[in-house]
């Protein structure tokens, strides 16, 4: 729980089904002395998941998590931008701290379920659960949780993702629940708020090393004050004069150069994604077509998708796509449901 | 679900029957202002007397002697700043001794002496069992003492400490000694007229009264500056209108520990004596905390190594049992309590602090159900834990 609309409803519905229900929420690392700017775990909204759990007249327990959640999830995002990548550390939250760390907790409590406010669904088919798309695709989360797999699935239950937003507003209004919902907002839960380039500087100095900025073709053409600086895609504060507005294509770790160049060079057609999950357990033999979402708001992509050795896919678009960015999940959908996903190499 | 088995007395008790009865006609029958001249004022002025006499003859003191607060922690405070100041103004003494032991009530008292009013506060060493020694007290109280305050007994680990000596000691030195017995008074003897206790704070709640009352004891002759300025009540010491029903309750709840305080005793002791064995002998990697003789009869307190304690505490209520920790947190941010790390325990330790704590209403076989669980929730928070 989170002490905003969506988790309180969840936990509301589940009580109202018949449900016993037991609220948990995880306090999470933060720098120190920004605890209170967590935007997971404030204290003010600790207090608020108190009310709500008490209003539901339902246990409350704060796990703690700092430890944990500081040596994978903060980890992997500093090892990502060490590699010149740009990490989502939410899936690995997702993944380690909630659907392991905490899902492991509540086993412990008791529980046969842990259920979160997530817009997303689950149903059994063919004695698999499978992942589905939240009816309202405008609050659609599966993006972040296709790194779950069979034996969590079994144990979540993801009681908002079947309704419209709107009626999940009306839900918790008719149960007297807070109906603010958290910003939605991609910013990390432990950046409290700030640009993350002022938390790599606190926090990993080191790996902003000033380097090349280069075209394809090995021209130097500027230089960069450290590779986690700059994301695909972007034009702005590159520092470099040139007659056409140049772009982000590829930061190289190796070389420490960020690569440069015009628009029409900005579209890949194709990329390889590791560590794949598939949701349902078995990996596809055969080439299949699919939507493809590469980052958390992108709009999904056509694309021929091929399973390869060892944990990896090719993802063919039918069109170029702009911003493939890696670090970031390649997720395939086949109408309604999440197949799985990988980390874009 | 079923309510959960209570084992955390020290945190707080139900009121008492007979306490809650002996109550009721306060709130809304006689339910006068003890300061007001009419018949209704004179019923609960009574009744506010009444009380007081009461709670001096369990304390066998004057009634004067006996101030009403909102608490113990009021109690203790009033007793920290009201007589440092007051010393300070007669003596020109500064110097305050206490314990990193005591209840916060006590030493955030005593911490913010030392940074807004200009005390120095010298902290005792304890033993390693968290007791304050007469030698401790010894070595450091002089001229330029204003307070010494050191508590009967302690919350967290039960300890008992030598206040008779201690208390004799201070007499010597002409230095005012209050002593914390807000967790004593259910079980010890708080007699004042075998004591040279000049302070001791008093809470009902810890005693099957009601929460919202207490009371500092004042020894005759001991001065203080009053912390809660208006009206003249309790000798002009403690302004605010008489919290009437409460303080009626607190004394018949005083009272009936005192009478019932050998077969109370006797109900918890055996109890708590075979969990302590229990645990000890059943759950690897734990040891007691606190003293293992001298401490209060229904109180048992144990450090598990590599053990979240708040996680422990969640666990068990989820089983269905309801304790206590030193280092008890609802926000997940759990730091070792400083009484528990006094004791030298390293964090390790120190962060899966357990109190357990009985009462009269404490059931055997609730206290067996309780130690068949918990060594498996033990084991359990251990595999849980993240460090």
């Amino acid at each position: 729980m989170s002490g905003g609309v969506d988790s309180s409803v969840a936990a509301a519905l589940l009580k109202q089904q018949g449900h016993e229900v037991i609220g948990m929420m995880l306090r999470l690392w933060s720098e120190p002395g920004k605890e209170d700017s967590n935007r997971c775990c404030t204290p003010d909204s600790m207090a608020q998941a108190r009310r709500v759990a008490a209003k539901l007249d339902i246990p409350f327990y704060v796990v703690d998590a700092k430890n944990v959640f500081r040596e994978t999830v903060v980890q992997y995002f500093l090892d990502g931008y060490a590699r010149g990548e740009t990490p989502n550390p939410c899936l690995l939250c997702n993944r380690q701290i909630r659907w392991t760390f905490l899902l492991d907790h509540a086993l412990a409590l008791g529980a046969d379920f842990m259920a979160t406010g997530h817009y997303v669904r689950r149903k059994e088919e063919d004695g698999k659960i499978v992942l589905l798309r939240a009816v309202d695709p405008s609050k659609d989360q599966s993006y972040v949780l296709h790194v779950l797999t069979q034996d969590k699935l079994r144990r979540a239950l993801f009681p908002v993702g079947e309704y419209p937003k709107t009626e999940i507003r009306r839900i918790a209004e008719s149960f007297g629940l807070p109906t603010a919902s958290r910003p939605d907002s991609q910013d990390l839960c432990f950046l409290a708020g700030e640009d993350y380039r002022g938390f790599l500087q606190r926090n990993a100095a080191e790996m902003l090393r000033p380097g090349e900025i280069v075209t394809r073709d090995g021209q130097v053409v500027g230089h960069h004050n450290g590779l986690p600086n700059y994301t695909i895609g972007q034009r702005k504060g590159l520092g470099v004069a040139s007659p056409v507005p140049l772009y982000v294509l590829g930061k190289d770790a190796a070389t420490n150069t960020v690569i440069v160049g015009a628009q029409d060079e900005l579209g890949m057609s194709e990329l390889t994604t590791k560590d794949v999950n598939w949701i349902r357990g078995e990996a596809p033999t055969e080439p299949f077509r699919a939507e493809v979402k590469i980052r958390y708001t992108a709009r999904p992509a056509w694309a021929w998708i091929t399973p390869l050795s060892g944990g990896q896919t090719r993802v063919q678009f039918d069109a170029p796509a702009r911003d493939v960015t890696a670090g970031q999940a390649a997720v395939f959908y086949v109408e309604e449901e999440v197949l799985g996903g990988g980390i874009i190499q | 679900m079923t309510d959960p088995i209570y084992l955390d007395y020290a945190a707080t008790t139900p009121v008492d029957s007979r306490v809650l009865e002996a109550m009721r006609p306060y709130f809304a029958d006689s339910f006068g202002n003890p300061s007001s001249v009419h018949r209704y004022g004179q019923v609960a002025e009574a009744a506010v007397d009444s009380a007081r006499e009461t709670i001096a003859s369990v304390l066998g003191c004057r009634p004067d002697e006996i101030l009403f607060t909102s608490c113990g922690s009021e109690a203790d405070n009033l007793a920290l700043r009201g007589s440092a100041l007051s010393r300070r103004e007669q003596r020109g003494a500064t110097r305050i001794l206490t314990a990193r032991t005591e209840h916060h009530a006590v030493s955030k008292t005593a911490e913010q002496l030392e940074k807004y009013y200009g005390f120095q506060v010298e902290w005792l060493k304890v033993d390693e069992h968290g007791r304050v020694t007469p030698e401790a007290v010894q070595k450091t109280i002089g001229a330029e003492t204003a307070l010494v305050s050191v508590m009967y007994a302690n919350n967290e680990i039960g300890t008992v400490n030598p206040i008779r000596e201690i208390a004799a000691l201070c007499r010597e030195h002409g230095v005012p000694f209050h002593t914390d017995a807000v967790q004593a008074a259910a079980y010890l003897d708080v007699d004042m007229s075998a004591l040279s206790v000049d302070l001791l704070s008093l809470g009902a709640h810890k005693l099957y009264g009601p929460k919202g009352v207490g009371a500092l004891y004042v020894r005759k002759g001991t001065k203080l500056v009053p912390h809660l300025t208006g009206g003249g009540q309790e000798f002009g010491l403690r302004a605010g209108t008489h919290n009437v029903p409460y303080i009626v309750g607190f004394a018949e709840a005083l009272q009936l520990a005192k009478e019932e305080r050998e077969q109370r005793i006797g109900h918890v002791q055996p109890l708590r004596d075979h969990i302590l064995g229990r645990v000890l002998e059943e759950i690897p990697d734990s040891r007691l905390t606190g003293h293992p003789a001298e401490r209060l009869p229904n109180h048992a307190s144990f450090v598990f190594q590599g053990v979240d304690g708040n996680l422990l505490l969640t666990l068990l209520d989820a089983a269905g049992f309801a304790c206590s920790s030193g280092s008890a947190c609802k926000t997940g941010n759990p730091e070792p309590s400083e009484v528990v790390t006094s004791l030298g325990f390293s964090r390790d330790w120190a962060l899966g602090s357990l109190r357990v704590t009985l009462g009269k209403d404490t059931q055997p076989a609730e206290v067996d159900i309780f130690l068949r669980a918990l060594p498996s929730l033990v084991e359990r928070a251990r595999s849980l834990n993240q460090r």
